[in-house]
This record gives structure tokens, C-alpha cells and sequence, in this order.
């Protein structure tokens, strides 16, 4: 079994020095990269799914009434669609990858070494993150070249949104995680906030065409103070007013999300 | 060589009203093996995971290097490596992936090639986790323990699922970490595993210390038996030691003197011309000794400090 030279002397050879945070979320990320390329059904929802949801809410656009807005169908749909990427690739991606490696005890094992809290949940995100943003990114350029829409109107808004978006739904699946039991019941779990998003926080219909009353109340679900920095950021008119309202709800929520997660979520399975 | 690696001073772990470990006392020597015996649910893994700082002690004193395992463990952690009782790899990963993303995470990791080989699973880099054995699984563990060069490692359970041969190599890796200085705190049920590996051993029984000492020592604590068959007429009474009669018609001799007892047994035997069926003459096993404690449970016991 061994003639090697088992225990080197401490602190020789070229890789002396402490690991640092950054490598070791990056192993834990090309670790959670290989998984899901090898896992066929997450591969398509982090990698085709949005972009079917795309497609098919731009051809049913025709059927929600846009006269009473500015909003063109592109529009409309584009701005959707970064909010369907961060949904679906960042919630709906994360949520099971968290359940799963707590119940498979790898939280556990990974928390036995020299990874910190943060690093590990980082690290789990980070690809599907990734792969979300570069989407935002394709969505962007294609609908300026492709389909005909403005070129972002305001950049930085568009981008502090899909950041605060990357954080909240991360955490908000992270908060998911801790109320979801087994792998399975993670598909039913994740429901929930996905559909009251899509139909509540202007991803698929713009809150203009509610009731005023209606809109009103919509204003406060989790992910519409995000899809207003996106939607304004790219289309502009937004106003400073809108700005400091749309951000501060998605910090609220994110405030709240982390809050969850400090109530609920574990570690290891329980038994 | 006299530096204490580890310390444990009135430890204490509860779980709601259950108390799993009451006040534990003991040392351990830089480059010692120790070994944690008992049943289970005796405390042992309870006791391992606060030693690794994967949990707080709700009571008593833990040190380990010095340091605080679960306080400082971000300073302790570098330098011990661990097996946890379970597991805890992704099943679709392979076993060369996941040494490397141990190795990307921990502090001077020797290369994977090398952590692989050292547990004989240098052929298997390419296999996927889910398809390996249970004690391939236990041999992955020990080679992510050892990724990061350890000074101190804690092995819950080490060889459970091995086959004999790779029970043996695991032995011998033990002990060649041993010779190196590394010290090592492991729990096996496996006695025979004990009376191989350990320095240093202790039983423990509900939570507590019950026996502890070298090897050798705690062997001592029970008495040596010899078993014979008397020729019909001979009473037990007529022999020159205490005995009893024991299982099977044959007559029980205990003793803490074996060689003076048996001498005098034998001197006997010759003078009075009785041949002694079937005679049968042994020291005590870390067997007996376990299994007299398993079965005193709690009545009797004593506390042992190392």
C-alpha cells in the first residue's frame, strides 16, 4: 500500500502557504460544474429551459394586451426573460443542489475541512450563477441586434438588478432548502415562488395592465422590486423615486431571505 | 516526544435530556495511536466530533494542538485530518474528482496520484463514487484525511466494509504514519484492530471511561481462565486453586497468577496421577475484557484517568 513517504515535512515544497477562500470555492465550483453537466435533466433546465420559456412567451405575447403601455412585445418578452433566467437557473438551479449534498452529507463533509460557511454555499452557486449571467448577457445583445430593441438605457440599473437578483433568489433557494426535506420534494418546493413570480412580478405579464389596486400589492412580492431595476434599467423611465423603492425592496426581501435561512435552513439530513 | 496533542479535561456532550458523553478525561502523546473502544452507543463517535470541533462541548475542556478544536478550528483544521463515519461524496462523481476538489481545498495537499495510492485506490481515480464498494468508500475517506499532510488524525471507524487484505494494508499505513509522528485517534469495535494498532486504548461504556491503559494493562484487568474435564469421583473441592464448574461438565479456574496457578495445578494432577481433559490454559483477550463490560453495564463502574 505505501513505501511513499506518507508525512511530508510541514510547510516544505513549492505549495506551502495556507489554501485560500478563492481556491477553495473554486474547486467546490468546478466540482458542482462537472455534476451538472453530468446530470441530464438539471444540464437542460440550466441551459435550454429559459430559453424555451423565451421563445414560446414571445409568441404567445400577442395574446396579453399591450396598447395601455409603452411596452413593445420585444420588450416585454426580453425583460421577462432575464427575469425567467433568474428564476429558473438561479432558484430553480440551486434549490435541488442544496438539498441534495446536505442529504447526501456532503455540506457535512465539506464543513468537516478548511471551508467556511460562506465559501461552501458560494461555491455550490457559483456555476449556475454563472450560467445565468452569461444568459442575461446573450439575451441582451441578441435582443439589441437581433430583435430590435434599445440598446440598455440605463446599464449599471440593468446590471445592479441581475446582481441583486443573483443574490436574493440564491438566498431565497437557500431559504427553500431549508424547508424542503428530500431531493424529490425539491421539484414540488421551488413551485411556489416560481409561478408567483412569473405572473405577479412582470415576467411574463407587465404589472400595467393589472388594476391599479392590484398592481399595488404585486409591488411587494419578492422579485418585483428586481424586475423593475431590469426593465427600467434596460428601457429606461425609471424614476429616482421608482429607483429607490425597487431597490430597497429587493434588499428588504434579500434581508428577509437571509433571515430564513438563518431560521431554517441545516446542514446534515435529519433523521 | 512527551507533548500532549491531545487534551480532554471533564468532557461533556448532551443531546436533549440524554447525555451521550459524561465527563471525559484523557491525553494523547504526539505520536501516539489511541484507540476509543466500545459498544455502541457508548460515546464514541459523540466524543470524536467534538476532538474535531464539528460540534461544541457542553461542558469540560477540549485541546488539540493547543488549541480549541471547535473555537479555533479554522486553526486546527490545516493540520488534522479526519474520516467521518459516513461518507458524504457526491455519487456521481469520480473518485479522482473528488480528491481533487479535497486537495483545492485544503492547505499543502499532496498531490492526488499520491493520496490515491497511498490507499491502494491509484487504479480507481477514473471510477465513479456510487459504483465503489463500502470499504473502497472507507478508503476514499482515508485518503482525503490524509490529503493535507496531517499532524493528528482522527479515524471513526476506519475499517469497517474492508476485506482482510485491505484491513491489513490500512494497519500497516497506520502504523507507518505512526513511525513518521503522526498521531492518531481512532474508534473501532474491531478489538482485534485495537490490540493491534493502539498505544494507548480506553473503553467506554454510557458516556464514561470505564478502562484504560495500554494494551497490555487493560488485558491485566481481567483474569486468565483455564478449563479442564476431572475424572468422575475427583471433586472440584480436592483441587489445590479456587475453581468452579464451568460450561460442558468442565471445572473453571480464574486466576490473575496463570503460571503459578497452573504449575500448581499440574504438580497436583501428576501426584494424584489425574490426566486433565482437554486442558486449556489462556490469558485474557481485550475480548473478555470488552464483553465483562458490555455485560456489567452500569452497575459496577469504575472510573479510569489515563
Amino acid at each position: 500500500m505505501s513505501t511513499v513517504q506518507v508525512s511530508a515535512a510541514r510547510g516544505s515544497g513549492p505549495d506551502a502557504g495556507g489554501s485560500t477562500g478563492w481556491q477553495r470555492v473554486r474547486a467546490l465550483a468546478r466540482m458542482e460544474l462537472t455534476l451538472l453537466m453530468r446530470n441530464r435533466s438539471a444540464a437542460f433546465v440550466a441551459l435550454l429551459l429559459p430559453l424555451v420559456m423565451v421563445g414560446s412567451s414571445y409568441s404567445s405575447s400577442r395574446l396579453i394586451d399591450l396598447d395601455d403601455t409603452s411596452l413593445s412585445r420585444a420588450d416585454a418578452v426580453l425583460t421577462g426573460g432575464i427575469g425567467s433566467v433568474l428564476l429558473i437557473v438561479v432558484y430553480l438551479g440551486v434549490l435541488p443542489v442544496y438539498v441534495t449534498r446536505r442529504e447526501e452529507r456532503v455540506l457535512k463533509r465539506l464543513r468537516a475541512g478548511e471551508l467556511r460557511d460562506l465559501e461552501i454555499l458560494a461555491g455550490a452557486a457559483l456555476p449556475s450563477v454563472v450560467l445565468a449571467l452569461a444568459q442575461c448577457v446573450v439575451l441582451v445583445t441578441a435582443g439589441t441586434l437581433l430583435l430590435d430593441v434599445r440598446a440598455p438605457a440605463s446599464p449599471l440599473v440593468l446590471l445592479l438588478g441581475v446582481l441583486l437578483g443573483v443574490v436574493l433568489l440564491s438566498a431565497l433557494a437557500l431559504a427553500t432548502a431549508g424547508l424542503t426535506r428530500t431531493v424529490e420534494s425539491a421539484q414540488i418546493t421551488g413551485t411556489p415562488l416560481l409561478f408567483i413570480s412569473l405572473f405577479g412580478s412582470g415576467l411574463t405579464v407587465p404589472l400595467e395592465v393589472f388594476p391599479d389596486r392590484v398592481a399595488s400589492f404585486l409591488e411587494l412580492l419578492p422579485v418585483t422590486g428586481v424586475m423593475r431595476l431590469v426593465s427600467g434599467g434596460w428601457l429606461g423611465g425609471l424614476s429616482a423615486g421608482e429607483l429607490i423603492s425597487a431597490v430597497a425592496g429587493a434588499l428588504a426581501w434579500t434581508v428577509l431571505s437571509v433571515l430564513a435561512v438563518r431560521r431554517w435552513f441545516y446542514w446534515e439530513p435529519r433523521r | 516526544m512527551t507533548e500532549n496533542v491531545i487534551e480532554v479535561n471533564g468532557l461533556r456532550r448532551r443531546y436533549g435530556d440524554h447525555e451521550a458523553v459524561r465527563g471525559l478525561d484523557f491525553t494523547v502523546r504526539r505520536g501516539e495511536v489511541f484507540a476509543l473502544l466500545g459498544t455502541n452507543g457508548a460515546g464514541k463517535t459523540s466524543t470524536v466530533e467534538l476532538l474535531e470541533g464539528l460540534a461544541p462541548a457542553d461542558g469540560g475542556q477540549v485541546r488539540v494542538l493547543g488549541h480549541d478544536p471547535y473555537l479555533d478550528r479554522f486553526a486546527v483544521r490545516p493540520r488534522i485530518g479526519l474520516m467521518l463515519q459516513e461518507g458524504g461524496f457526491p455519487a456521481e462523481l469520480t473518485v479522482g474528482e473528488t480528491a481533487r476538489m479535497w486537495a483545492g481545498c485544503t492547505t499543502r495537499a499532496r498531490p492526488v496520484v499520491e493520496s490515491l495510492s497511498l490507499v491502494g485506490l491509484g487504479r480507481r481515480a477514473d471510477v465513479r463514487v456510487k459504483q465503489l464498494s463500502g470499504g473502497e468508500r472507507r478508503r476514499l475517506d482515508l485518503a482525503l484525511a490524509l490529503t493535507g499532510r496531517p499532524e493528528v488524525l482522527f479515524l471513526d471507524e476506519p475499517t469497517t466494509g474492508f476485506d482482510p487484505q485491505a484491513r491489513r494494508d490500512a494497519w500497516e499505513l497506520v502504523r507507518v504514519l505512526r513511525d513518521e509522528g503522526v498521531t492518531v485517534l481512532l474508534t473501532t469495535h474491531y478489538l482485534e484492530e485495537a490490540e493491534e494498532l493502539a498505544d494507548q486504548l480506553a473503553i467506554m461504556n454510557e458516556g464514561r471511561i470505564v478502562v484504560s491503559g495500554t494494551p497490555a494493562e487493560v488485558m491485566a484487568e481481567q483474569p486468565a481462565r483455564i478449563r479442564f474435564g476431572l475424572p468422575a469421583g475427583v471433586p472440584i473441592g480436592a483441587l489445590p486453586v479456587p475453581a468452579v464448574a464451568g460450561e460442558g461438565g468442565r471445572v473453571l479456574v480464574e486466576t490473575r497468577e496463570m503460571q503459578r496457578s497452573l504449575t500448581e495445578l499440574l504438580l497436583w494432577a501428576r501426584d494424584q496421577g489425574i490426566e486433565l481433559a482437554a486442558l486449556d490454559a489462556r490469558s485474557a483477550t481485550l475480548e473478555e475484557v470488552f464483553l465483562g463490560i458490555a455485560a456489567r453495564g452500569n452497575e459496577s463502574v469504575r472510573e479510569v484517568v489515563a
